[in-house]
């Protein structure tokens, strides 16, 4: 099955990393202090309760949280909102599946191709929604699909654009055994190119790579 | 290659240790901040009443009765420093506004946040005076002059803040937002005014205007200097002790509320 | 150049979807219209069908109308992105953010205030207007309902999700747009009058350009903050 997408060459020396970051929501310290770093290929799950900071963390780390102390690094240098050199980098799933329930799954993939200043050619799109088995529904209204195939529409924008990070909030979440087995070889196979990804989860995945626990 | 093992890593809740912030810097920390207030206060307010007093003194007992307009006019010695201050607590609330989104410091939108109730009670002062002068003078309660119309214009710019303050339910978020809002409103506030001269200037016929007689003697302009440093010490003080309270209210002092820990 | 290149596929991606929605929606767009359209028939019944005063008042009524009629529209400006989680896509991008914001407005633009423009110059006659002046009217919500689109997008973003946020927008809102009701309230009546619209229009479009310097800044820094 041919993905399109390509995680840059220069993906061998990208780094992500924590520095004392501390992360509060709503008034509240979630975390105090979170440290680690992740290279090239590597896999990092995020266990823990909810209400753990879990969402929350991964806000920070893609940049739409301001962290309450500490800072992200990309590759060393430290991120802020909107930083241009980072955000082509990064592809986030949050809790909502982020696509349009009045369009087609086809017309959300072209979207957020068009969104990131590219082009996506249809052959592309059906390919990167059939790598999540929704290859039928191209042309259908995202409103007649079921909560799992949003989940899975979404899923296929990852597919769909270069991105060396991925930052995924809970992305098993509704979906069946087959859909999770397509998303895992999804995933293998960018982390395989030399991609990265930070995935908060209830489900855990394997191989496993590391795993941060968050108490509450 | 994805490593096959897994490490874990259990966080620690270490407490947050920053480096102190030196200089005039240090009092955007709520704990410094909160005794050094609670000190200035009182005195801000014992100095406005003696102002207040001298003010009013030297407009209502000093000041010589106007020609045109006799004792009437003397409430310009409220209306117009209640005037000058309403914009210019605006004005602070957009600087402060500007200081939170620059810098990311809370105190600095509380300190609008405090300002803003301050700032609407001068323009409805202002708005006030402005008809019980018109009454006499004009028979009627209100006029559409330039400077009434603005300040109208400001009251709402002033109740928008504060309903969206208190509209949302977050709190740095509301701080953040009403920052934006004040930003924009300042910069809105030019064009405002102008925009009220322009269309005051453009309907000659209905043209009325409240200001007091061009030759001003000296001590009506002293007494409205006079007032304008009362009502600006006074701004200072309740926005002090509003902010005291805010700072408990939002649980930025240690041993108040759940303590966030950031100023 | 590759930037100017992604920048233009950026816009033109934002305004072909939402105008696409809307046209999928067209009833909302239209229910808006027809607000605009019973609105203004109310005032003759408020203020008595006398030909002499309809006219005289027609600029202002009119542009009064047209403001709150766009108020209505703005609501729904960033509520279906915050919504779906599509906002925090368009955060993102690495596009920048006040660029996109102002796509979504010229979209918002399109949608609600263009077809007001164009339904002015049918309901001026309501009011006795002639032909010319109702031109003119016309001419003045063309540069006028545009900043009354940014305005509103600043209030929008900053109300995103907030309880109660359609009523709180118009009373963020309509005070900020009190030059541009003034401006071009003013412009229709020179048109009326038969006299030359220059300086009104100038106006207007001095606050034209003020506001896309500063609102689409001020609206992505709403949206940032919301979404925190």
């Amino acid at each position: 099955m041919a993905i399109a997408a390509a995680v840059p060459s220069e993906a061998a020396d990208t780094c992500l990393g924590a520095h004392a970051m501390g992360v509060s929501r709503g008034g509240r310290m979630l975390l105090a202090s979170v440290d680690f770093e992740l290279r090239a290929g590597e896999l990092l799950q995020l266990h823990g309760p909810n209400g753990s900071g879990k969402s929350s963390l991964l806000r920070v780390l893609c940049g739409l949280l301001p962290p309450a102390s500490g800072e992200v690094r990309w590759n060393a240098q430290p991120v802020r909102a909107g930083d241009p050199h980072f955000l082509p980098t990064v592809a986030y799933l949050g809790h909502s599946d982020g696509i349009d329930a009045d369009l087609s799954a086809a017309e959300n993939l072209r979207f957020a191709a068009q969104l990131a200043g590219k082009t996506a050619h249809d052959a592309q799109i059906d390919a990167c929604l059939d790598a999540l088995g929704m290859g039928w529904a191209a042309h259908s209204p995202v409103r007649a699909l079921s909560q799992g195939q949003r989940r899975r529409v979404a899923l296929a924008r990852l597919a769909l654009l270069p991105c060396a990070l991925w930052l995924l909030d809970e992305p098993l979440s509704g979906l069946d055994e087959e859909a999770a087995a397509r998303f895992d070889i999804l995933l293998q196979a960018h982390l395989r190119r030399g991609g990265m990804a930070v995935v908060a989860t209830h489900q855990p995945l394997s191989p496993p790579g590391r795993i941060l626990r968050l108490d509450a | 290659m994805p490593p096959t093992s897994s490490t874990d890593t259990t966080l620690a809740h270490r407490p947050n240790s920053r480096a102190r912030p030196s200089g005039w810097l240090a009092y955007a920390s709520a704990v410094r901040f909160d005794p050094l207030a609670g000190r200035l206060a009182p005195w801000c307010f014992a100095a406005a009443a003696i102002l207040a007093l001298a003010g009013l003194y030297v407009g209502f007992g000093v000041a010589p009765t106007d020609a045109q307009q006799g004792e009437v006019y003397r409430i310009i010695f409220i209306h117009v420093p209640a005037a000058w201050m309403s914009m210019f607590i605006y004005l602070l609330m957009a600087i402060y506004g500007g200081l939170a989104l620059w810098l990311g410091t809370r105190l600095s939108s509380m300190m609008a946040s405090a300002l803003a109730p301050t700032g609407a009670l001068f323009t409805a002062i202002a708005l006030v005076t402005g008809a019980l002068w018109g009454q006499p003078t004009w028979g009627t309660w209100w006029v559409w002059d330039a400077r009434l119309t603005s300040e109208l214009l400001l009251l709402f710019l002033y109740l928008g803040f504060m309903a969206l303050e208190g509209a949302i339910d977050e709190p740095r978020r509301a701080e953040r937002a009403c920052a934006v809002l004040a930003l924009v409103g300042s910069l809105n506030l030019p064009v405002i005014y102008f925009s009220v001269q322009w269309w005051n200037t453009l309907h000659q016929g209905a043209s009325v205007s409240l200001t007091a007689a061009p030759t001003m003697a000296r001590t009506m302009l002293a007494g409205m200097l006079l007032m304008a440093l009362a009502c600006w010490l006074y701004t200072i003080a309740v926005a002090l002790v509003r902010v005291r309270l805010l700072l408990r209210e939002r649980g930025l002092l240690p041993g108040g509320k759940r303590s966030e820990g950031a100023a | 150049m590759t930037l100017a290149r992604d920048l233009r596929r950026s816009f033109a991606a934002i305004v072909r979807q939402d105008v696409l929605r809307a046209w999928r929606r067209r009833g909302q767009v239209f229910a808006g219209l027809l607000f605009f359209v019973i609105a203004c028939s109310l005032y003759p019944l408020a203020i008595g069908p006398e030909a002499r005063q309809l006219r005289l008042l027609a600029p202002g009524m009119l542009w009064v109308t047209a403001l709150l009629a766009s108020m209505l529209s703005l609501s729904r400006l960033f509520s279906r992105e915050f919504a779906d989680g599509s906002l925090d896509q368009l955060l993102l991008s690495p596009q920048p953010l006040a660029w996109l914001v102002l796509a979504k407005i010229c979209a918002h633009w399109l949608t609600s205030g263009l077809p007001l423009m164009l339904l002015t110059p049918l309901l001026a006659q309501q009011y006795g207007m002639p032909f010319a002046a109702a031109m003119g009217l016309a001419a003045s919500l063309m540069v006028g309902t545009p900043v009354l689109s940014l305005i509103g997008a600043v209030g929008a973003a900053l109300t995103l999700g907030v309880r109660g946020g359609a009523v709180l927008l118009c009373i963020l809102v309509l005070p900020l747009c009190a030059p541009v009701l003034v401006f071009g309230a003013a412009a229709g009546a020179a048109a009326d009058a038969g006299l030359p619209m220059t300086a009104e229009l100038s106006l207007l479009g001095a606050c034209l350009a003020l506001s896309l310097l500063l609102c689409p800044l001020a609206a992505a820094a709403g949206l940032r903050i919301a979404a925190e």
